[in-house]
């Protein structure tokens, strides 16, 4: 009995450590008190951090109301499902990033906060002087959504090295002589995958399922994943067709593009070319390999350029909403415009020289950010984007798949991805 | 010693009627402990599986839309766009065949090893960790490696390469795809079920097959009249826990194919994710998530009936 006595009093000293553990895990009470933000982030570069910080430390000195700014990254491949899941767990944080492909759901769903008043009003903000052609996306009914902190053209960057060594002539040699054209680039990227055994041109995050981001390549045709009004797939337009036909003779036929499931990373000098971001260009090591950063080839319809978009939002469920915007008003007020835009290009028309953005860019060139950046994003042509998108995304990813055989039937295909997404864009 | 008493008889029925008798009677005071043991194992299942359960029910009647915050009663019209689902046909082929595959070849393969390594040979313990060594090694990290041994340019396609066979782009190909998760769930966990194979066939008593041997039986013959019918209750355990877990498969689709090529690897759990993390439908990934639960619960419903048929210790 002595034992079983023992072993009672273990059990109540369980079973009272447990109700303790179970009672003290409730949230803590912020609404009292000087506020702690919490601004959800994909980018985990320590720089892209720091700056943010220096910021968020520089407000924090004449805001005593906030006690606590947090950059919140989330893994990039998953972040809206996270910050969603955050959202429905009650976790939301007070700003949150957004991803331009996720715009029209989050602008659309009443969850962020309107921040025209706010921006307008704070002091030395000069609203007017961002380019509206930027804002265009984070807008429904007039309001603004989330501010449009990055506008980012995609180009291409060349491993000059690689190519000089296969023979090529370099893109800057085809742009000076007007001959940087989609056919030139990728004769140019299988003759030196031929050569050097490596890959020869990788639009970045494709790698056969970022669909999205082959509208890097088809905008040179002429072509829209769907219609301005989201109503009508484009899919299976002539334009498209013909874009896709010469996409996937380059990746099978002329071996210009690795093909599925073959990875290659430019940065690490595995490819010839890479199609991406300018903010990519903080990949590139000092002393590696020569390169250049040229603008998209010129497709059968000419010259083009294609941008992505990152916004960042106020929840509008935030106890701490006020502050959060007027917050987001000192993080993009011109003076840290200026600063961000070393690493995300600002949509404020006076920041758009290349005077300016070479302060901040020491590894590009004034030509290069004028012909790429500058260019790119006042024609620039943005990133497909609808309302449910990620829904859409899936099944043009799964309608796309068969387009990944040597032996496809290309028209058949893209009439196969319509038939899957019409009723989602009628709906 | 803590066990709760189950004696019937009026020693044990209750206070019998007298006075003075004590609330806490020795019985009452073991039956207190007895519980305050299990509190917290059932606090678990309570907060974890129970309640859980019963919101995912009361989900599946909602129309919940994350972003925007509403959460409106939408009573079965979840129940009727599932009738109308045109993925979902595609979705249970999948599972399906991912489950059979599994089952048979992990169960097979299993059984195949442990009666390998039953036998009093030199190494056996060596294969015995190297079988076993896949379960302890994270779901996750041996995915990742397995996905980058079966791209296009890697490691599997290379040896093959070496022997002068052009291999398959394992993980597009639509029939590919859906054999390669297969296999590499397969070899993660073949070393768990074969060890529970080898502790049963230890158990198979040596006499049964001496006497066997003695009556002129074949090898096959002993296996398939001694050693399966005295395994048989671990194959049903093998069997259920293969054909459970293999219906929950989820991280060997998110690393290795998405669910892709087409949807031909897209599995119930991983559209039930789709739907409700990235689509955004809540609701329906709730609805999707009862269809799941009657699956699982059948089949082990199932499986259990079964038992009496065809386990030897149960008829």
């Amino acid at each position: 009995m002595r034992a079983g006595k023992a072993l009672r009093g273990v059990a109540v000293a369980m079973a009272g450590a447990l109700a303790l553990t179970a009672c003290g895990g409730g949230g803590e009470a912020e609404d009292s008190g000087p506020a702690k933000l919490r601004m959800t982030v994909w980018s985990a570069n320590e720089a892209h951090l720091k700056l943010f910080t220096e910021i968020a430390d520089e407000y924090r000195k004449s805001h005593p109301d906030v006690a606590e700014i947090k950059f919140d990254p989330l893994p990039f491949d998953t972040y809206t499902t996270t910050l969603t899941t955050q959202i429905a767990g009650g976790n939301a944080p007070d700003l949150a990033w957004v991803f331009e492909n996720s715009a029209p759901d989050f602008v659309a769903s009443g969850a962020l906060l309107p921040l025209d008043d706010t921006l307008k009003k704070a002091d030395g903000y000069q609203y007017e002087d961002i380019s509206p052609a930027t804002l265009k996306l984070w807008q429904d009914d007039g309001k603004l959504y989330a501010y449009p902190f990055s506008t980012s053209p995609f180009g291409v960057f060349v491993n000059t090295d690689m190519l000089k060594k296969a023979g090529q002539k370099t893109p800057a040699e085809l742009i000076a002589a007007g001959q940087w054209t989609w056919d030139n680039a990728l004769a140019a990227a299988a003759a030196t995958a031929a050569d050097s055994g490596k890959a020869g041109l990788v639009i970045r995050d494709f790698d056969y399922k970022g669909w999205d981001n082959l509208s890097t390549f088809w905008t040179g045709w002429g072509a829209r994943a769907w219609s301005e009004d989201g109503r009508s797939c484009g899919f299976n337009s002539p334009e498209m067709v013909d874009a896709m036909t010469t996409l996937h003779k380059a990746t099978f036929t002329q071996k210009a593009l690795p093909g599925p499931g073959t990875t290659a990373d430019f940065f690490a000098g595995d490819s010839a070319m890479t199609i991406t971001q300018i903010s990519r260009a903080s990949l590139l090591k000092d002393g590696g390999f020569g390169w250049d950063l040229v603008p998209l080839p010129a497709g059968p319809k000419g010259d083009y350029a294609v941008v992505g978009q990152a916004g960042v939002g106020v929840m509008k469920k935030s106890p701490h909403a006020k502050q959060a915007a007027d917050f987001l008003a000192f993080f993009t007020n011109p003076a840290n415009s200026a600063k961000l835009a070393q690493f995300f290009p600002a949509p404020r028309q006076s920041q758009l020289t290349a005077e300016t953005l070479a302060k901040t860019n020491p590894k590009l060139k004034p030509e290069q950010l004028q012909k790429v950046v500058i260019d790119g994003i006042t024609n620039g042509v943005v990133k497909p984007s609808h309302s449910g998108q990620a829904e859409l995304s899936q099944q043009v990813r799964a309608g796309l798949d068969p387009l990944w055989q040597p032996n496809a039937d290309v028209k058949a295909v893209l009439d196969g991805v319509c038939a899957k997404i019409q009723p989602l864009l009628a709906k | 010693m803590t066990q709760t008493d189950t004696r019937v008889g009026p020693a044990a029925a209750g206070p019998a009627p007298g006075p003075a008798r004590p609330f806490w009677t020795s019985r009452r005071r073991d039956q207190l402990a007895a519980y305050l043991f299990i509190a917290p194992q059932m606090l678990g299942s309570v907060v974890f599986v129970i309640l859980p359960l019963i919101l995912v029910l009361w989900y599946s009647l909602h129309e919940w839309n994350v972003l925007a915050g509403t959460f409106d009663f939408v009573g079965t019209d979840n129940y009727t766009a599932l009738a109308e689902d045109p993925n979902l046909g595609a979705v249970l082929r999948a599972t399906g065949l991912f489950s059979v595959g599994l089952v048979v070849l992990n169960l097979g393969l299993a059984l195949l090893l442990a009666v390998l390594l039953n036998q009093r040979l030199r190494g056996t313990i060596v294969f015995r960790t190297l079988f076993f060594s896949p379960v302890v090694v994270s779901l996750v990290a041996w995915t990742i490696v397995w996905g980058f041994l079966l791209q296009d340019n890697g490691g599997i396609n290379g040896l093959l390469d070496t022997v002068g066979v052009n291999g398959p782009n394992w993980l597009r190909g639509e029939g590919t795809a859906m054999v390669s998760v297969i296999v590499v769930q397969v070899f993660k966990n073949v070393g768990l079920n074969m060890v529970l194979f080898l502790a049963a066939l230890q158990g198979v008593p040596g006499e049964l097959y001496e006497a066997a041997e003695v009556d002129g039986a074949s090898r096959m013959r002993q296996f398939w009249r001694i050693t399966v019918p005295l395994i048989s209750p671990t194959i049903l355990l093998t069997s259920i826990i293969t054909v459970v877990g293999s219906l929950q498969v989820f991280a060997q689709i998110s690393v290795l194919t998405q669910g892709g090529p087409g949807t031909s690897t897209t599995v119930l759990v991983y559209y039930l994710y789709q739907q409700a993390f990235q689509f955004h439908h809540f609701g329906y990934g709730a609805t999707l998530s009862i269809v799941l639960f009657a699956i699982v619960l059948a089949l082990t419903v199932l499986q259990w009936q079964m038992r009496k048929r065809w386990v030897f210790h149960e008829s």
